[in-house]
């Protein structure tokens, strides 16, 4: 069965064809050890100790790898396949035995979409291993950050692969966990501290969304597997499917730094650049889009649900562009294009049927090209002695050729040059946008289009900031490019960046693979349509821009006040004074009134009680005076008060 | 023979009269020879109505209280002695150490 063809948020979707998935045979049923190597990896350097210190490195990336290698063999069994036949389910853990009608099994499963994932999770992810063995080999505590990537690969595999939400959300924490740690894994610099604290109570709200959204899904269907909550989502009422979706969509934009949880990203830059790579491109922040492309059945069934994910997108598509135009510390400036690109995901997510795949597809580009992006920042880093303002480096591209080049590569993706990456996976989705037309349409496509000038705005700046120009370095800097344990990686995923769009979605590769579980696309206008100009020279106004103002000028060293838009924009489009102002302060007064509630008001009783007791029976002592005589006298005032209430009873 | 009443009344005088020193005089030995008055005063009225009763009882509780009084005096008189050596004043109001 084929889902029908109905795109468009105006209108119901058929939902995606129900693939019924059967169990996993052969090597596919080993599936369990994707997880088991990266776990394997964690616990042996975590647990290990210093004993660890000298290899614990190398048998970091030797787990990822190793599940890399796995993912990759399941990926070529899966092709062998017909593609009704693709989702594989394997059994691994009967977590409660069946009780009447309920019972809860942990299985994984493996189906076109998830595969994508673990592709991309493992290889970006061995690759980012590869390259930290170089930015920290200075680093004391070596061992213990390849034991938390090697976590966050578990966690992130576990989300992927489950095929409950349940076991998605005992990943969703590990996620939310490992990130927590590596953000602050400096944690001796007060900024990283805090940072990481914010990326874990900002995701944690995005959290709280998501397991709404299953107990609701619980209630309502009386299951949490996808098989379960997919097959019985068209019986619901559109209310409970619309709520659904809105928890879903608040969990994922908790995790995928989209408005309005976007704070936590910026400050997350205080990791080790690797982590930053890590988060950007294959782990956490995809997992939003995961968790919107996986429930498309829920989202296929309410349009509302859907025009809020593709506002939340687009928004956060501008957002994150502007921010990126102002930062100077040139990690920040990639983090705003992260939430910029993810916003273009989740835009494309929120067209239904139309985008899913592109979104994927753009994701997966996405992963190839961002993380190429920051190894080259981390490495521009590294050359320069952990500076990251813009303003003090130019004229690079001498001092470290493979770090310029293998940059420019992921630079022509991100805005978009044909026939780099992005190009041909951006562009689809702003085609998208407007095909699904109406006022929505017009409006999301159009943020989309200017969202791709801004691109091409601070991305060349970016570019030409750090690369050309004259050396605005101090004297005693000298860099150099690094070694070729770090270059390597980023050679692969420059090559990824030329190619990996194309392959992708020439041909509707990526699309059909992905038909079973994502549904059917309308027909693609072809890559060279009249938008796709336009796009382009968008793009071109914004680089030519950018080249003008950073290109032709000398850049100051010391960043000048620049108008209302640019000082908005360095301070993050004010959305952490807005947090801050909305949430914290009224936070903060809350538990000051409990308190002054507290002191005066509860206590204030119990004290008042205790205190009036205390005064009257020190009055009261005062009674015991020490004579005997006055003891005398009150006996005897007793036992005539006595006998007189006796003579009265009988009288 | 002499009508109860007498001795009733006999014995309310003793009371009062042992009641009152117990309660003005300050010399403690005074005091302990008030506080037997009265419960003599008791005994007579236990005695005069048992008799009038025809009755044991009133007789032998008269015995119990001398031999609680026995004793009483025994330990009180111990007491004294001791306070007064302390002090070298047997007088009640200057024992006032146990208070608030």
């Amino acid at each position: 069965m084929t889902g029908s063809l109905a795109g468009g948020l105006a209108g119901t979707v058929t939902h995606a064809a129900a693939v019924t998935t059967l169990p996993a045979v052969g090597v596919q049923k080993l599936a369990w050890l994707l997880l088991a190597f990266p776990t394997a990896g964690s616990v042996i350097l975590l647990l290990g100790g210093k004993r660890t210190n000298a290899w614990g490195h190398l048998v970091g990336c030797a787990m990822s790898l190793a599940a890399f290698c796995y993912g990759a063999i399941a990926f070529a069994v899966m092709l062998g396949y017909p593609a009704g036949q693709r989702g594989r389910e394997v059994q691994v853990y009967t977590w409660i035995p069946a009780i009447g009608r309920f019972h809860a099994n942990i299985g994984l499963l493996l189906d076109p979409l998830s595969i994508c994932f673990v592709l991309l999770i493992t290889g970006v992810g061995s690759l980012i291993h590869i390259y930290s063995i170089g930015y920290m080999s200075h680093d004391p505590e070596r061992r213990r950050f390849f034991g938390f990537l090697n976590l966050f690969i578990t966690a992130m595999l576990l989300l992927v692969l489950a095929d409950n939400y349940v076991a998605l959300y005992a990943g969703w924490e590990g996620v939310g966990l490992a990130s927590y740690l590596l953000i602050g894994f400096w944690q001796f610099k007060p900024a990283a501290a805090v940072a990481a604290k914010k990326a874990f109570v900002v995701n944690r709200v995005g959290d709280a969304g998501l397991s709404l959204g299953i107990m609701l899904m619980f209630a309502t269907f009386g299951s949490v597997s996808f098989a379960g909550v997919f097959g019985a989502a068209h019986h619901a009422s559109t209310t409970t499917i619309t709520a659904i979706g809105l928890l879903l969509l608040l969990g994922a934009c908790g995790k995928s730094a989209q408005l309005p949880l976007q704070s936590w990203l910026l400050d997350a830059m205080e990791g080790p650049t690797p982590v930053s790579a890590l988060i950007h491109a294959a782990t956490m922040v995809t997992a939003g889009v995961y968790l919107i492309v996986r429930s498309a059945p829920i989202f296929n069934l309410s349009a509302d649900a859907r025009l809020l994910v593709a506002i939340v997108g687009a928004a956060t598509a501008l957002f994150g562009a502007i921010i990126g135009c102002a930062k100077d510390d040139i990690k920040k400036a990639l983090a705003g294009s992260t939430m910029s690109q993810i916003g273009y995901m989740m835009l494309a997510a929120g067209l239904g049927p139309a985008g899913y795949a592109l979104a994927i597809a753009h994701l997966l580009s996405h992963g190839f090209f961002k993380a190429g992006l920051f190894l080259g920042a981390g490495s521009v880093k590294h050359a320069m002695n952990d500076e990251v303002d813009m303003r003090r480096f130019g004229g690079l591209a001498t001092a470290m050729k493979i770090t310029f080049v293998t940059f420019t590569f992921g630079y022509l993706a991100i805005i978009g040059v044909p026939p780099f990456s992005g190009f041909f996976t951006k562009d689809p989705i702003i085609e998208a946008a407007f095909d699904t037309g109406g006022t929505s349409g017009a409006i999301l496509g159009t943020a989309a289009l200017i969202g791709a000038g801004i691109t091409g705005f601070y991305m060349t700046r970016v570019l030409l900031m750090t690369f050309t120009g004259k050396r605005r370095w101090e004297d005693d800097m000298h860099p150099h490019e690094v070694s070729s344990v770090m270059t390597s990686p980023m050679v692969i995923l420059a090559v990824g960046s030329l190619g990996a769009g194309g392959f992708l979605l020439i041909a509707n590769r990526l699309i059909d693979f992905l038909r079973p579980v994502a549904g059917t696309p309308p027909l693609s206008h072809g890559f060279f349509a009249p938008l796709s100009w336009l796009t382009l020279a968008l793009v071109l106004v914004g680089a030519g821009l950018a080249w003008v103002m950073y290109g032709r000028r000398e850049v100051p060293v010391t960043a000048p006040r620049g108008s209302f838009v640019t000082v908005a924009a360095r301070k993050d489009l004010y959305g952490d004074a807005l947090d801050e102002s909305l949430l914290m302060r009224p936070g903060q007064w809350l538990t000051r009134l409990a308190v002054y509630f507290d002191n005066r008001g509860i206590d204030g009783i119990v004290n008042t009680i205790a205190a009036t007791m205390g005064g009257s029976s020190g009055r009261v002592r005062r009674v015991q005076t020490g004579f005997v005589r006055s003891y005398a006298l009150s006996m005897l005032v007793g036992a005539l008060l006595l006998v007189g209430a006796l003579l009265l009873v009988q009288l | 023979m002499i009508s109860p009443a007498n001795y009733v009344a006999l014995a309310a005088i003793l009371f009062v009269i042992g009641g009152v020193g117990v309660l003005v005089r300050r010399n403690a030995l005074v005091v302990f020879m008030c506080v037997e008055l009265m419960l003599n005063a008791v005994n007579l009225a236990f005695v005069a109505f048992a008799r009038l009763h025809g009755d044991l009882g009133g007789q032998v509780i008269a015995f119990f209280v001398m031999v609680v009084a026995a004793a009483e005096v025994v330990v009180g008189l111990a007491i004294l002695t001791s306070i007064f050596r302390a002090r070298r004043s047997a007088s009640v109001d200057d024992a006032n150490l146990l208070k608030y």
